[in-house]
């Protein structure tokens, strides 16, 4: 018993521990700088206001200077639906070759790309800037695009391999005397059955490429920057005074949306990553 | 005209050589089945059939058209698969008719199609399920629908009972058998099991390491089997092979097992070439169910062998003797008593007997 009242109470403890920061920042993006200033940081805040997540997404409605993050939130939308779109569908057509229509060398292919997931990001940044030069679209959101593209492959690959490992190959076989070809075999037969993996890929690249801050700073400035550039512009080029009340409501909003992922996608989330373990 | 010919067929995966020349011919609405231990390359053969797998010499005939590099989807086979192949995300209906909708056929005759198979097969209930609804015996029967609905000239089984638990085995089997009496097509099946080779083939042919060993009527596979490993791996137990020499005097053969001076008279035997045979090391080989405890034929041959082991598996008993330090296994009714270590009196039945060359193996 005395052991049980323990264990709860050492996760509760634990839990307060995680959930803390983000009461903070609640709390705090509710607050006006007054009340900052003369409260402490877990003082309640004394009503609703939301004048700083106002200013925190459109700004204060003055010209030059004024950064706040609603263009660069829709920057950031426009660059992870496109690359993750891309990265997962790749990644998918690529396991499937991989393991439904070998060819001699394939393990070789899958172990280059493999390289791939342990490649440090640093290490591919000079390379991948002059890439972006010649091909024109440095500073935008389509080389951005791209680039997370080709640096989410390897991953979304390895997950659609190892996925499609235990699918039987007899259903290809199957299917090709019934007189599908590559794609329909692809499409009609294989991709229905992939929605665990597809949502685990989806879950995993949202995040990478929504929270990334390195690519998106080295390849992309001004207006073509992704949200947490812009959220890091924010915060830290504030001339006066830390408003950190706005600086916490916009940290919030830039973290929203993987939120939302997890919690639409989640349960699917742990069940693809044990379902080719069960399966067998 | 042959409905499926393989000429010279030979097949390697990189260094391993699966297939070496097969040759094999199917007339209309023959069974054959391929039957032989795992890795004897019986289901490359099967894929090569289909155009699952590529070939790296020799042809296949279908109708006396090649066809060793036509697509599979043009060959007029159809094939049900050991996991059943069924697609996952498809209810029955979906899967009988994937591969007419590949082919453009015309919705009535689909649909027509359709109506008569699942009715045959008595899958019409079923028809708005998907496979995961099915039970085993179900999603047997929607494979072979699937390919029933194609109409092929040549049917392809690769073990497609082996899934299936001891008693269902044995209904489908016969159902199986009994689809073959109705529609008599063309087919090919490939198993590891002698049981289902035998009921259901009316030509097996026994693969071992890419070659094939013997291709033959059930009947003369088991009565007359070409080589040791033939007789060996049908029978259950398999056929005893007594090492030993031919006698040969004036009129007379006999075998002489090793070690022993006693005579076993053959004249009755049918030799494939009667020269040379004096003095020649060969096996004897007879069956464990053509020994007998007491007289049943004239020609039975009465000799004394020891009793040394005796296993009961209830309608019938193994019984293991020595003869000259070689084992000799004897299948009884399990109504007779034999006492171990001692000396029984049995009979073989001479006529069932069969003689394989023990440098070659061949049956002479």
């Amino acid at each position: 018993m005395f052991l049980r009242w323990f264990l709860y109470f050492v996760l509760i403890l634990f839990a307060l521990y995680f959930i803390f920061p983000l009461y903070v920042m609640i709390v705090t993006s509710l607050k006006t700088m007054e009340e900052i200033r003369q409260g402490t940081l877990l003082t309640w805040p004394s009503g609703l206001n939301f004048d700083s997540w106002a200013v925190a997404w459109g700004g204060r409605g003055y010209g030059a200077g004024d950064t706040f993050l609603k263009p660069y939130f829709w920057n950031s939308i426009k660059m992870v639906v496109p690359a993750v779109f891309f990265s997962t569908f790749i990644g998918a057509m690529t396991g499937y070759v991989l393991t439904k229509w070998r060819f001699k060398g394939d393990q070789w292919v899958f172990l280059f790309l493999l390289f791939g997931c342990f490649i440090p990001f640093q290490a591919i940044l000079l390379p991948m800037a002059r890439t972006l030069g010649v091909l024109g679209i440095s500073n935008s959101v389509i080389g951005l695009v791209l680039v997370h593209t080709v640096y989410g492959i390897p991953f979304t690959t390895l997950f659609f391999r190892n996925y499609y490992i235990s699918v039987p190959t007899e259903l290809v076989k199957a299917a090709r005397i019934d007189g599908a070809g590559f794609f329909k075999i692809f499409f009609k037969i294989l991709l229905p059955i992939s929605a665990p993996i597809i949502v685990v890929t989806v879950i995993w690249q949202f995040t990478q490429i929504w929270n990334d801050f390195l690519f998106g700073s080295t390849f992309s400035f001004g207006e073509a920057a992704p949200i947490q550039v812009a959220l890091n512009n924010m915060v830290l080029s504030s001339t006066s005074v830390k408003e950190y009340n706005v600086d916490m409501a916009s940290a919030i909003i830039a973290g929203v949306p993987t939120l939302i992922v997890y919690v639409l996608a989640g349960k699917y989330f742990i069940r693809g990553l044990t379902s080719g373990a069960v399966k067998g | 005209m042959k409905t499926l010919k393989i000429q010279e067929l030979s097949k390697n995966f990189g260094t391993t050589e699966v297939l070496r020349k097969i040759n094999l011919e199917i007339d209309e609405g023959n069974f054959l089945v391929l039957l032989g231990p795992s890795g004897c390359g019986k289901s490359t053969l099967l894929n090569i059939i289909a155009g699952l797998e590529t070939i790296n010499e020799g042809n296949v005939f279908i109708d006396d058209y090649n066809v060793s590099k036509v697509e599979p989807k043009d060959r007029n086979i159809a094939m049900v698969f050991q996991s059943y192949a069924l697609y996952p995300s498809m209810n029955v209906r979906e899967n009988m008719i994937f591969g007419l909708k590949q082919a453009k056929v015309s919705k009535e005759k689909i649909e027509e199609q359709l109506q008569k198979v699942s009715k045959f097969l008595q899958v019409d209930a079923l028809l708005e399920r998907k496979p995961s609804q099915l039970s085993g015996g179900q999603r047997q029967r929607v494979a072979i629908g699937r390919a029933l609905v194609r109409e092929p000239r040549i049917f392809l089984f690769d073990e497609p009972l082996s899934n299936l638990d001891a008693k269902l085995r044995v209904e489908m089997r016969r159902e199986i058998k009994k689809l073959h009496q109705q529609l008599k097509t063309t087919v090919v099946y490939v198993t590891h099991d002698q049981t289902e080779a035998m009921s259901l083939g009316t030509n097996i042919a026994i693969m071992n390491h890419g070659v094939i060993q013997q291709n033959d009527t059930p009947e003369n596979i088991y009565n007359k089997p070409s080589n040791t490993f033939v007789a060996d791996f049908i029978g259950s137990p398999s056929m005893n092979l007594i090492k030993g020499n031919l006698k040969q005097s004036s009129n007379q053969i006999s075998f002489v097992a090793n070690g022993s001076n006693f005579e076993i008279p053959i004249n009755g035997y049918d030799f494939i070439e009667k020269s040379n045979l004096e003095n020649k090391e060969i096996f004897f080989g007879i069956r464990p169910e053509h020994i007998f405890s007491k007289k049943s034929n004239e020609g039975d041959f009465e000799i004394n062998l020891r009793a040394d082991l005796s296993e009961y598996i209830g309608h019938e008993q193994i019984m293991t003797f020595d003869y000259e330090n070689q084992e000799v296994l004897a299948k009884f009714p399990s109504t007779i008593k034999i006492e171990l270590s001692k000396n029984t009196k049995l009979f073989f039945d001479l006529t069932q007997i069969s003689l394989f060359d023990a440098k070659t193996e061949e049956r002479i």
